[in-house]
Parts: structure tokens; C-alpha cells; sequence
């Protein structure tokens, strides 16, 4: 069981996203929206290009809160994908950065303040998790 | 073309049985970082898609046109290898902002018994064809 407390600042975990992660996503997700995948497709509906799946970059997350609270602990847990995350096509790809503090420890339950980036921008809004502790 | 307004509110057909299998987990595990068996918590997000894109495909929406625009899951227990599931959506609001569809969706996931196992909320952005 996990030992969040209240202003625990928690080690923040660096996932490195590539096109290749993306084409493998949509395989095991059954998410083929060709925005992922096609910059033509991407460019055409007026993103910067591919961008990541948003539940790609949530699953990401999802990572990083296990690995604070522990495996099957999450109650609530959700975002607003608020800026794309844009995955050039090259094999550096980018990274997404997980940031974490413990807001508050109550009846059981822990609530994390998320902060994830992308070079410095956050990429998602309101991001929520509630654990079990 | 706006998406039809009389949509909210409206439930659409259950999806078919899911069997959660040990190799779809692992699978879907070794493509979002890790390498455990267990049931990762974004894995609903496979039943809420499945229904979602089943209602855009009803309402001849264009998926290239969709963007995730926010998505909320909400738990009632684990979920294991060895379930079956079914994901029942619901149009949970409508809006339009500067020409796009922002679709409010609410999927219950529920195992045979009718228990409800994840509420899968996912907003949508619909952007319409240029002309």
C-alpha cells in the first residue's frame, strides 16, 4: 500500500513518445484515426501534423500514478487534452513530462495534483487522480 | 453539417461482448510503457471507443474530423483478465462553438450481470467541412 501524504512532491517520470509508440497504440487501442498517423490527414484538418493520441498521453500518466500509488488504486481519474501533443517524424521523437504532489489525503483517498508537459507547455487541463492509499 | 441537436439524451445500442483476454492485456500494456499483467486503468478506454466510434459511424460522422477533447473515468472495481463487457453510450450534451460539435458522451461499462464495473465520460470536438 502506498504512503502519500498530503505536500509530498512526488519524483517526476519522463515517457519519450515517438511515431513508432503511436502506430503501436492504435493497434492495441483499436483507435486508427488517421490524425495519429497521417501528416497529410493531420495538416488537413488544421493540426501542427501527427499528434499522440490523447488516451496515449493519458496511459502515459497513468505509468507514473501507479508507480507512486501502486497498481489498482486509481478511483477517479481523467483530463481535458487541452494543447496536441505533436510527434515529429523523426527518432528522437518528444518527451512528455509527469509532475506530481499529493493535494490532499482524506477518508482514504489520496488527490494528486498532475502538471503534465510537453517542452515546457502543459498539454493537459484539469488532469484528476484519485487513489486509493 | 452540425450534429443533429435531438441526439442528446439518447441512448445507442450495447456493444457486443468483450471478452478481456491475458493477450490483449499484455499487449495493450507493452504499448503505453509497461509489461504487467494486470488491467491498466486506461484500458476501459478500448469498450468506451468501441461504442464511441459505433455512434459516430451511426451518425455518418467523419472520424478524421474528431479530436479528444477530454475524457473521465470513474471506477467501481478492477478490471480482470476473464471479463466480458459491454459498453452502453449516451449523448450527454451538445454544444457548438465557432463552427465545431463539442459532443458530450457518457459510457457505462458493465459485466453480464448488469453491475456497472467504469463510467467512461469522453468529450469529443467535431470540426465540420470547410464548405
Amino acid at each position: 500500500m502506498s504512503t502519500l501524504t498530503a505536500g509530498d512532491v512526488l519524483e517526476p517520470r519522463t515517457f519519450t513518445i515517438t511515431r513508432a509508440d503511436l502506430v503501436r497504440y492504435a493497434g492495441a487501442s483499436g483507435d486508427f484515426n488517421p490524425i495519429h498517423w497521417s501528416d497529410r490527414v493531420a495538416t488537413g484538418v488544421g493540426l501542427p501534423g501527427v499528434i499522440a493520441h490523447g488516451m496515449y498521453t493519458l496511459a502515459l500518466v497513468a505509468r507514473a500514478v501507479e508507480a507512486w500509488a501502486g497498481e489498482g488504486n486509481l478511483v477517479e481519474f481523467g483530463c481535458k487534452f487541452t494543447k496536441p501533443v505533436a510527434v515529429p517524424d523523426d527518432d528522437r521523437g518528444v518527451d512528455l513530462v509527469v509532475a506530481a504532489a499529493v493535494a490532499r489525503v482524506e477518508d482514504g483517498r489520496a488527490t494528486l495534483k498532475l502538471e503534465v508537459t510537453c517542452g515546457e507547455e502543459k498539454v493537459l487541463g484539469l488532469p484528476t487522480a484519485v487513489v486509493r492509499v | 453539417m452540425p450534429v443533429d441537436s435531438s441526439l442528446v439524451g439518447r441512448s445507442f445500442p450495447p456493444t457486443p461482448p468483450y471478452d478481456v483476454t491475458a493477450g490483449k492485456v499484455r499487449e495493450f500494456n507493452l504499448a503505453t510503457g509497461g509489461d504487467g499483467e494486470a488491467v491498466p486503468p486506461t484500458f476501459p478506454i478500448v469498450l468506451s471507443f468501441d461504442a464511441l466510434f459505433a455512434f459516430l459511424a451511426a451518425e455518418q460522422i467523419d472520424l478524421f474530423r474528431i479530436v479528444h477533447g477530454e475524457q473521465r473515468f470513474a471506477y467501481e472495481r478492477s478490471i480482470e483478465v476473464g471479463d466480458t463487457l459491454t459498453a452502453t453510450l449516451t449523448v450527454s450534451s451538445l454544444r457548438q462553438i465557432g463552427g465545431a460539435d463539442i459532443i458530450g458522451t457518457t459510457s457505462e461499462i458493465t459485466d453480464p450481470s448488469g453491475a456497472l464495473v467504469c463510467t467512461a465520460k469522453a468529450t469529443v470536438i467535431h470540426s465540420g467541412a470547410a464548405s
